[in-house]
């Protein structure tokens, strides 16, 4: 609870009108897109610019009251969740675009606009935001710098990270930064855009970012192949790579996956394969067939049943757009999924998908896989119930399993979601006991007083892992 | 709100919620740029799909009481349902919406004025064809005696919502007693065999739009078609239904089934997109009683909408030609995400010599009218038609379309509010094909 003297402060900063404490308001705000995370903030505060988020900062850090930030609560790793209450901080008045740089090819802009809208916009000019995360129809910018999000054309294209320039950011303290800016080249000091992207909320509020954006891909073809068997689709997504083609989308989808997408989309998908894969590239006209003419052959040397090319832009684009439907769809065979996203090298694609396949047998578990198989990027889901908690105890050791598989590979735990609450306790096994402690340091460096975003990434406390089970 | 009253609807949101649709909702978000409300709230989670549901969940999970708040989020759902088709997880959020709203009409004390709303409007009114017809020809004295012209000098309505004092101006002219009493019941096919088809023919739309049904008959009749209006049919209940009396919709619905059975049609024509989708979801509304679920079933599979059956009768072939105009269409939210669909009439309306059609920005967002919500909710109501009205200016029509009585009184509020009666005009599909038809023969 916040005592009136810091209510009556808050409201003085942002307005009456930009703080809600309504029982519903806090229910409201108290979850993001992870399954079993919730937890009720005190009050839910949306600053309408930078000034006013310093100040709310610097009377949170001086009480020592948590701040989450939160855009549109699309996270999938619990990071947006108030575990340890305190203020939610809503972005939703920093919606502006502020300057799109056609000299420069960048874009200004302020945490609280939605991507898919910056995508828009930047393309009716000519210009191309690569970064598309699956939520990219409601996730907002700050939030994917936030979390780094990547998407389907991070294969050739990179990651959010790849396109954050430079960034004006509140520290923990409530002074206000800025680095880098409209520059190639830049190396005046430590590189504290790279450390703010992915961070996660933990170190400081984003209010505003530079993003790179570059030109627009003359044209684009899309392809499906379609296998009887699993391990085939997975070899062939490295014999691509090896045969030093990178497509701009390489996705790869299971069966009961393509069900549930298909169930939901209605495009005529294929059902009765084991795995699909859902193949883009872009580029000049020339390459480009030349390109898919390629991939074609590799398909079929790897024993594809059948492969097909979109014939238009439409078709192409609905095949995509069921891609990104994919999570959420598969929630229609089971009242509960779990998704991780584990990440392995390239090579190891067609390994770590034999992994999770018998993982999950020998668990008694039902796991589809789909991702961005091209860059390594699994989305392992698991349908489960989360009343049933036998079952959940089996999903629980099945995760830490695959997270143990996929740093044996030479992977990681978390590709493109962050660590949040969700993979917490598994982050020792990626950067190990002395980069947690390089890490940690880091942390209190700039926010002394733990009040960025609690709970999430790592515990200062000896407590293992705070959740409220709802 | 005291404690024993909220301890009531608590109970009610667990025994009627259905919980396993809730846990389906997997929080994505994914619905959340759908939301008109959510949109206009400037993104207001306690305002959107994924946020009612959450507090459905809390109330039933008992993490929070049912208060004012939460009544608040329901009460300014449009229940538009535009959150459903863009759900990949398939939630039927329109039937969570109802049980919430269930639960706090079977125990919330409500205030005078929306006991008045309910208690009246919904449950003497709308119930009975007989007590439509008796009000609609009290508006019609209202309007044709002077009355109107005095209440509206008198600044009576003034202590009224803006909506209704809008409202006022732009209802039609009613049609007289004798006329709606004698409106057939039945017309033979004008050849000597036709396809039967029953018509449900409403109570907005059989009395103050009583013109729109005729001509459906007549388009039906032009079609080929033998139609059935059955006596003893009575409001589909889709007002009460979704303000959450629905033992009372239930108690319409077992009327309306009986009714039809006995005609024999091949199908059940609508022309009001709102009726049409809560009929076809008679057989959810009586999932769970054992001697009317199947025949709901039976019901809800010959429910069609008049421009499905039209473009299956091939009517579009006919010559059909107007004055050359610019015509755009707006969706009706139940007709478009409860039937799904709206194809039809821009296939329809583009079949038609003259027209030039522009589909105007979120033809497919609602508009506001949402049945009783533009009375109750007249503010944000307002908002909603403000941005629709904009993106009807920006195609140029004169001439909107629409498919359900809501949406045309709300569409020509929108054009009374921006003074623009002169220039732009707010229509029924069927009344616009009837006009095509007899124009071009």
């Amino acid at each position: 609870m916040l005592t009136e003297s810091i209510q009556n402060e808050l409201i003085e900063i942002v307005g009456v009108k930009n703080i809600q404490v309504s029982n519903s308001s806090l229910l409201a705000y108290s979850y993001d897109a992870t399954p079993g995370f919730q937890s009720l903030p005190d009050a839910v505060v949306s600053p309408r610019n930078t000034e006013e988020v310093a100040r709310i900062v610097k009377l949170c850090n001086h009480h020592r009251i948590p701040i989450t930030p939160r855009g549109s609560g699309t996270n999938l790793s619990a990071g947006t969740t108030p575990l340890h209450g305190g203020i939610v901080l809503l972005m939703k008045h920093f919606n502006r675009i502020l300057e799109i740089d056609e000299e420069n090819l960048t874009v200004r802009t302020q945490p609280g606009v939605i991507t898919e809208s910056l995508i828009k916009s930047v393309e009716e000019k000519g210009l191309f935001y690569p970064p598309d995360p699956s939520s990219m129809k409601v996730s907002q910018i700050g939030g994917n710098i936030n979390e780094n999000s990547g998407g389907l054309r991070g294969l050739k294209y990179g990651v959010t990270r790849d396109y954050v320039m430079g960034l004006e950011v509140v520290l923990a303290n409530g002074e206000i930064i800025r680095t880098g800016g409209k520059l190639a080249k830049d190396v005046a000091g430590y590189d504290l855009t790279s450390l703010i992207v992915g961070s996660e909320g933990t170190l400081g509020i984003v209010t505003e970012a530079t993003l790179k954006l570059i030109p627009m891909p003359e044209t684009k073809k899309t392809m499906l192949a379609l296998y009887n068997k699993m391990e085939d689709a997975a070899h062939t997504v490295s014999s691509i790579i090896s045969n030093r083609i990178i497509p701009a989308t390489l996705e790869l989808l299971d069966q009961p996956t393509l069900k549930a997408v298909e169930d939901f989309a209605k495009i005529g998908l294929p059902t009765n394969v084991q795995a699909v894969l859902l193949i883009e590239q872009d580029g000049t006209s020339t390459n480009v067939q030349n390109d898919i003419g390629r991939i074609e052959a590799i398909c079929r040397d790897h024993h594809a049943r059948e492969v097909t090319i979109a014939q238009t832009k439409e078709e192409a684009e609905a095949l995509t757009a069921a891609r990104r439907l994919a999570l959420t769809a598969l929630a229609r065979l089971k009242p509960t999924t779990i998704l991780e996203d584990a990440t392995v090298p390239r090579s190891e694609i067609a390994n770590m998908v034999m992994a999770i396949q018998s993982i999950a047998k020998r668990n008694r578990l039902t796991i589809c896989t789909f991702g961005h198989a091209g860059d390594g990027n699994l989305h392992p889901t698991c349908l489960t119930d989360i009343r049933d908690t036998d079952e959940m105890s089996r999903v629980e050791k099945a995760f830490e399993e695959i997270f143990h598989k996929a740093i044996e590979l030479g992977g990681t735990i978390t590709g493109e979601h962050g660590v949040g609450a969700m993979k917490l306790p598994y982050l020792n096994l990626k950067v190990g006991s002395a980069g947690i402690e390089a890490m940690k340091a880091i942390k209190r460096a700039i926010d002394p007083n733990l009040i960025m975003n609690p709970g999430k990434m790592f515990v200062f406390l000896e407590r293992q892992r705070l959740v409220v089970q709802k | 709100m005291k404690p024993k009253e909220k301890n009531d609807i608590a109970n009610a949101f667990k025994e009627n919620m259905d919980y396993n649709e809730l846990l389906n909702c997997t929080r994505c978000g994914f619905c959340l740029s759908s939301c008109p409300t959510y949109i206009e709230t400037n993104m207001d989670e306690t305002h959107s799909p994924r946020g009612r549901i959450a507090l459905m969940k809390a109330v039933v999970d008992g993490v929070i009481e049912p208060d004012m708040d939460v009544k608040h989020s329901l009460d300014l759902c449009l229940g538009c349902r535009a959150c459903e088709p863009v759900c990949p997880s398939g939630v039927q959020y329109g039937h969570l919406l109802e049980q919430a709203r269930e639960s706090f009409y079977q125990h919330k004390k409500t205030s005078l004025s929306e006991k008045f709303t309910h208690r009246f409007i919904l449950n003497s009114i709308f119930p009975k064809q007989e007590r439509m017809i008796k009000s609609t020809s009290l508006l019609g004295f209202y309007q044709r005696s002077g009355l109107q012209k005095l209440t509206r000098n008198s600044g009576i309505l003034d202590f009224f919502p803006e909506t209704m004092k809008t409202m006022d101006k732009v209802l039609p002219k009613v049609p007289s007693r004798n006329e709606m009493k004698n409106r057939p019941n039945y017309l033979p096919p004008p050849q000597h065999s036709g396809m039967r088809v029953a018509f449900f023919s409403g109570c907005l739309m059989d009395t103050i739009f009583l013109e729109t049904n005729n001509a459906t008959l007549k388009l039906l009749q032009y079609a080929g078609c033998e139609v059935v209006i059955p006596q003893g049919q009575n409001c589909c209940g889709a007002l009460h239904g979704h303000s959450g009396e629905l033992e009372k919709a239930k108690e319409m619905a077992r009327n309306n089934i009986l009714t039809f059975e006995n005609t024999k049609a091949e199908y059940i024509v609508t022309n009001a997109g709102g009726c049409g989708a809560f009929l076809l979801d008679y057989h959810y509304l009586l999932r769970d009683d054992p001697l009317w679920s199947k025949r709901a079933e039976e019901f809800s599979m010959k429910i069609i909408d008049i421009s499905s059956i039209l473009m299956k009768l091939d009517f579009s072939s006919n010559m059909l030609k107007l004055d050359e105009q610019i015509v755009t269409y707006q969706d009706s939210c139940h007709l478009r995400n409860g039937q799904k669909t709206y194809l039809e009439h821009r296939q329809l309306l583009t079949s038609i010599q003259g027209v030039k059609y522009v589909e105007m920005k979120d033809a497919d967002k609602c508009c506001g009218s949402a049945g009783i919500y533009n009375l109750l909710e007249s503010e944000m109501s307002l908002k909603i038609l403000d941005d629709k009205m904009r993106h009807v200016r920006n195609t140029n029509a004169t001439t909107i379309v629409t498919a359900n009585p809501g949406c045309l009184l709300q569409l020509l509020m929108g054009i009374e509010r921006e003074g623009l009666s002169h220039t732009i005009r707010a229509v029924h599909i069927v009344d616009l094909l009837l006009e095509a038809l007899e124009n071009n023969n």
